[in-house]
């Protein structure tokens, strides 16, 4: 077998496993941030409840991002070893900094976050929160620098065999670094609150914990509402900067064969990469032009410009784009239907609506696998775009042959299968376990005056 | 600043990564030998003893694994794929570690805790010994092409020499783990680490001593820097005298000073090896012009200084706000399990 392909295999399974959860701890850390701001401040033991339960959830998701992530460290090194001694002097620093500025921070207060319930004040597990949501959110940002940096290299020049920084500034802000970081954290807080949401929802429609979960399906639908509807401009702002940082990219993502004026939007169609047609297309003439360069007469390039050589597989890239898009869609439609009903009738009134809101638990994490399968596949067949191909980037057969890949595979696949398994077997426990505890009176629920948080007990 | 100047710099803020690591999450792994030795009932009290702190801990190596990829790009890339088996085999150790920590305790069946427990012992017994391993593998030299790539085979990795590193670093950890657990558990699970901690250090001690003949009779480039600087003779002694010093205080029943010294052993261990090395990364086994150096495989001076800042900026806070949560748990009562 292709030892290049298994590698990509591998780097596509361990990241895209991995993918799942940051989006969902930077989320729900923000909203655990929240909710123990509130609990300082008020001293509502509701909010305490909130904060611990979410906390757990929060804690068993958190894990597995964490070890999961250190297989991507070492990837690079072990699977791609030209690509590390091409773009080291780049690519490195931003994980080294990802380290000392992030990883350290939330790690440590993680822990003071969870083991430090209880024992000391609610201002310092609110702060501990608050680092832990600054810490993921910065995290996110030093491996979207990396990662912009293979989508549009900048600040560099090749010398003595190598990428070499040249402008550290024009490296880290790349012209896809602020675009993508922006699109990336606002999907974590959609992911984030359609979680929150969705529980929330199961927990009324099992009719324990009411008050937690309402105000859990609220704040996750306002949550969720805000974050898609700015999504939207933040989704576009990113496509701008494709369209003319990469036009094959958004060639595929479009579908777009021949360069033409007024180039139309895609709704709907199935695209031929080898007869270079896209058959039963919906299309709404120059909005592609209109959108990408603000000018319904601007000229957007075709992949037929292109030599075939440089295309990006059109299917991978073009089928997850529009899911995604239409995914981001329904994260408005959702909320705001949700937010409606919930004012009209509080209870009862509308299970099929909480059903709804409990299958919509995955779509964000799809539509977070999908941008980034799009976003990763249309960068192909380059490694770095324009300057190293993925074909020259991996560790030489004779160090890495394809038989260790394949077995790497395999192991890392039944260990990740296992994690999910036990993630999910821990999430549903966690919530069972909230739903047979006892429901607090009409005292406990009220503000208490209490100076310690001491939930648990 | 000069390029030699910052390639010596990062040479040693590589040990010094390391080190935290070892000195760090080296009691988090040592914990972890010992787990199927301690009685169930007492499992839970180990476990409790890391886990605010295990993660941060493992945070260094990250750290170090990014640091060297920043510096010495073309070192990360030949050690990384060089030893491709039994870096996926650490990877899954740490993994199947950090899931039992966080997941344990979550469920009182026998079945799902022996599951977990298995999953610690192994997944520390096993990263506390490839470590060694590979340390053993870089300081013997590694076989190198021109361009740096690993020509040997997954069993060559496998040679005495650094089977024997392996050993030491597995009982050093383990003496480090036993001390921890003396310090940070209650009375008779702390009783009965002070009896391992005993073992294992006597076993530290012995291997160090092995090792380090078995260095000055087969490893002659390691002595490079001592031969030329024997003041240097000092890290070694320094470290088997940290190691002979945390036996002592262990068997007068001073925890505290008895860990501390095991962390100058620990950390002394790794200056040891760096002293050997320097400036060398890598030893080409085959042939010492192929070897990768501090001045042939490190990044641009620019890089370099920008790492720098990063690591003079980031590493005092990192450290400021980690003896805050260390001195946190510090005054915390021992053994009190919690729900979490």
């Amino acid at each position: 077998m292709d030892p290049v392909l298994l590698a990509r295999w591998k780097f596509a399974l361990t990241a895209g496993f991995h993918f799942l959860f940051p989006p969902l701890t930077i989320g729900l850390a923000w909203v655990l941030c929240w909710l123990l701001w509130k609990h300082y401040r008020t001293g509502a033991e509701v909010y305490g409840r909130l904060g611990r339960f979410w906390l757990r959830l929060f804690a068993i998701s958190f894990v597995i991002g964490v070890v999961t992530g250190i297989t991507l460290e070492f990837q690079f090194g072990t699977n791609w070893s030209q690509y590390s001694r091409f773009v080291g002097d780049i690519f490195g620093a931003p994980l080294a900094a990802e380290g000392i500025f992030s990883f350290f921070l939330e790690s440590t207060f993680v822990g003071v976050l969870i083991f430090g319930w209880g024992r000391v004040s609610r201002k310092t597990t609110w702060f501990a929160s608050l680092m832990v949501a600054v810490g993921a959110t910065l995290s996110a940002f030093w491996i979207i620098v990396a990662n912009s940096w293979m989508q549009t290299p900048a600040g560099f020049k090749i010398a003595n065999g190598r990428a070499e920084l040249v402008d550290f500034w024009a490296a880290a802000f790349n012209p896809s670094t602020l675009p993508r970081y922006l699109h990336t954290v606002d999907a974590a807080l959609i992911t984030g609150g359609m979680f929150v949401t969705g529980i929330g929802a199961y927990m009324m429609l099992k009719g324990r914990q009411i008050e937690m979960a309402r105000r859990s399906v609220k704040a996750g639908l306002c949550v969720t509402l805000a974050a898609a509807l700015l999504q939207f401009g933040l989704g576009h702002y990113h496509a701008v900067q494709v369209a003319h940082t990469q036009p094959e990219k958004l060639a595929a993502f479009e579908g777009l064969f021949e360069t033409q004026k007024q180039a139309p939007a895609l709704l709907f169609g199935i695209p031929d990469e080898k007869t270079g047609t896209v058959s039963h297309a919906v299309r709404i003439p120059g909005l592609l032009s209109l959108m990408a360069f603000g000018d319904a007469d601007a000229e957007v390039k075709g992949l037929n410009d292109f030599p075939r050589s440089n295309w990006p597989p059109l299917a991978m890239t073009f089928y997850p784009f529009h899911l995604m898009v239409l995914l981001g869609g329904w994260f408005v439609v959702l909320p705001a239907m949700g937010l409606v009903l919930f004012r009209r009738r509080l209870q009862g009134g509308s299970r099929w609506l909480l059903w709804v809101m409990v299958l919509s638990i995955p779509l964000p994490f799809i539509a977070n696998e999908l941008g980034w399968i799009a976003a990763e596949v249309g960068r192909q067949p380059w490694i770095v775009y324009g300057v190293m191909r993925t074909a020259d980037a991996a560790s030489p057969v004779a160090v890495v042959p394809a038989g260790q890949i394949l077995a790497a595979i395999i192991l890392l696949s039944l260990v990740y299968l296992a994690l999910l398994g036990v993630w999910f077997h821990l999430i549903r426990r966690t919530i069972a376990k909230e739903l047979e505890s006892p429901e607090p009176g009409p005292i406990q629920a009220a503000v208490s005056e209490t100076t310690s948080p001491r939930i648990s007990e | 600043m000069e390029i030699t100047v910052l390639q010596f710099i990062w040479f040693i803020l590589l040990f010094v990564l390391l080190g935290g690591y070892a000195m760090l999450d080296g009691f988090d792994l040592g914990i972890g030998v010992w787990h199927l030795w301690a009685r169930a009932e007492d499992r839970r009290s180990l476990l409790d003893a890391i886990r605010p702190v295990w993660d941060g801990n493992e945070v260094w190596l990250l750290t170090a694994g990014g640091a060297m990829f920043a510096a010495f790009p073309p070192v990360y890339a030949s050690v990384f794929s060089g030893l491709y088996l039994a870096l996926t085999l650490l990877l899954v150790g740490l993994i199947a570690r950090a899931s039992a920590v966080e997941f344990r305790d979550k469920e009182e069946a026998p079945s799902w805790r022996r599951f977990w427990d298995v999953c610690f012992a192994a997944g520390s017994i096993v990263p506390a010994l490839l470590l060694g391993v590979a340390m053993g593998n870089i300081l013997r030299g590694l076989p190198l092409d021109a361009s740096g790539n690993f020509t040997g085979s997954f069993f060559s990795l496998l040679n005495p020499y650094a089977l024997l590193c392996g050993l030491l670093g597995l009982a050093v950890i383990a003496a480090h783990g036993a001390l921890y657990a003396v310090l940070r558990t209650p009375a008779p699970l702390a009783i009965r680490a002070r009896r391992w901690a005993r073992l294992a250090l006597q076993a530290a001690l012995l291997l160090f001593g092995l090792a380090a003949a078995v260095t000055i009779l087969t490893q002659r480039h390691l002595l490079t820097n001592y031969d030329r600087l024997p003041v240097l003779w000092a890290v070694p002694l320094a470290t088997a005298l940290a190691l002979s010093g945390a036996a002592a205080y262990n068997r007068r029943d001073k925890a505290r000073p008895a860990f501390a010294a095991s962390c100058a052993g620990v950390l002394g261990l790794l200056a040891t090896a760096a002293v050997g090395l320097f400036p060398t990364l890598v030893p080409a086994s085959n042939n010492a012009a192929l070897s990768l150096t501090a001045a042939n495989s490190s990044s641009s001076e620019l890089t370099l200084r920008i790492m720098f800042i990063f690591a003079l900026v980031g590493m005092p806070i990192v450290i400021g706000y980690n003896v805050w949560a260390y001195r946190l748990w510090a005054t915390q009562q021992k053994g009190t399990s919690r729900d979490y």
